[in-house]
């Protein structure tokens, strides 16, 4: 089997700062197409409604029924189209680098969302989903990982799955945020077919209003670490400097610096100003949990606010 | 036998702003409507713009500020968590219109 290509300190430090990773059309077409045809869809001119659907689709499907807790390696069967799926070295790598070598199955799930056409006949008008994070609240510096799989190319009208990118570190309890519309900075997933979002547990989330005419598919992986998540990536590529501070606001002309520096103190559209500089901290924290590394600091964030004396 | 009569009535429209620090005149983060005329529909992720600028923009356009958030005290030892959106306005606007009400 080839070898998992790990992520680099980039990629991690952007996973750190906005809570995802997305891999575009890293599946290939051979495993989409198997996922496809395994999931039991049934022709959809047989369906009156979504729960229906749902129904038929969940009852010939060849999605494994998995208890939770189980070893990821031991979810699916061999020839398994997620199988095959989980272990291209991209994602491997992937899944290596923030949940380890041993994450355990928490729960999987096809999720469906229905053109107009499956509402007419219902009394149940048809609307985007509002804004969750999911499970509860969790408050834990140890993270799980969900694997959003789109097994076929998403175009806007298909409604793709809406996230909030740095939200994740955000202590919420689960759709207690509906009351939000819109926020800025939200973004839309439209992708190519095989595409992956790797997504901290964290992130609000929801889906989106399909106003194609096909039904569209997405398959939720939840996964849990078994270890402590501390330098799991390839870390090579981590600078001599990575502890070197920089000038902060009076920084003349020169350019950007550390760009991992750069990433954990990138603000994000929605962030309020005075939260978002917590949004800092708690990213400079997240990230020192990673490194297992306590004396980190991005732009004096947390050094200003720790230099006591007893 | 009973008929249907015209009647003028009131209805709420209610929109949140959600802004970027306390005041109403910083810039709008987020958003939502929620429509008592049954005219309009607005759900989660259907409009990637702002409706004001600022708050203070929605009260020169008429709507009527009906709540504010307030500014709570962090808690010891928690002063770096964040949560929900902190900076939370509710505004109305009461729209007149014809409804059908049954009569004698």
């Amino acid at each position: 089997m080839p070898k998992p290509a790990l992520l680099s300190s980039e990629q991690m430090a952007q996973f750190a700062s906005r809570g995802f990773l997305m891999m575009e059309g890293v599946v290939p077409k051979r495993i989409n197409d198997q996922f496809l045809n395994d999931i039991g869809k049934v022709p959809e001119s047989e369906i009156s409604d979504p729960m229906s659907y749902y129904g038929k689709v969940m009852g010939t499907s060849a999605i494994p029924v998995v208890n939770a807790g189980v070893p990821l390696s031991e979810a699916y069967p061999d020839e398994n189209a997620i199988t095959k799926m989980l272990a291209l070295p991209k994602v491997a790598g992937a899944v290596k680098s923030l949940v380890g070598d041993a994450p355990s199955f928490d729960h999987h799930f096809l999720h469906m969302t229905f053109p107009p056409s499956f509402y007419e006949a219902s009394s149940r008008p048809q609307a985007s989903q509002h804004w969750h994070q999911d499970s509860t609240i969790d408050p834990r510096q140890a993270f799980d990982v969900q694997i959003m799989y789109f097994p076929h190319a998403v175009t806007a009208k298909m409604g793709g799955t809406r996230y909030l990118p740095g939200s994740h570190l955000r202590i919420v309890s689960e759709a207690a945020i509906g009351r939000y519309q819109n926020i800025k900075g939200q973004q839309f997933v439209t992708c190519k077919a095989g595409t992956l979002l790797f997504m901290h547990m964290g992130i609000w989330h929801g889906g989106g209003l399909n106003l194609s005419n096909k039904v569209r598919y997405m398959f939720k992986i939840r996964m849990c670490p078994t270890e402590r998540q501390e330098r799991l990536w390839d870390t090579s590529d981590l600078g001599n400097d990575h502890h070197e501070q920089r000038p902060i606001f009076w920084t003349g002309l020169k350019g950007k610096t550390n760009p991992i520096h750069e990433m954990l103190t990138t603000p994000e559209p929605w962030f309020e100003y005075d939260t978002g500089r917590l949004e800092y901290i708690n990213r400079v924290l997240f990230w020192r949990y990673l490194l297992g590394d306590d004396s980190f600091d991005a732009d004096y964030w947390l050094t200003r606010v720790e230099n006591e004396y007893a | 036998m009973t008929a249907k009569l015209n009647q003028l009535s009131v209805r709420q429209q209610v929109m949140v702003l959600y802004t970027a620090n306390s005041a109403l005149d910083t810039g709008v983060i987020a958003w939502s409507f929620y429509d008592g005329t049954g005219k309009t529909v607005h759900m989660a992720g259907d409009q990637n713009d702002p409706p004001y600028r600022t708050g203070l923009d929605a009260l020169l356009d008429g709507w009527r500020l009906i709540q504010a958030s307030p500014l709570i005290s962090h808690v010891s030892g928690d002063e770096f968590r964040t949560d929900y959106l902190k900076y939370e306005f509710f505004f109305e606007k009461m729209i007149e219109q014809v409804v059908q009400m049954e009569g004698l």
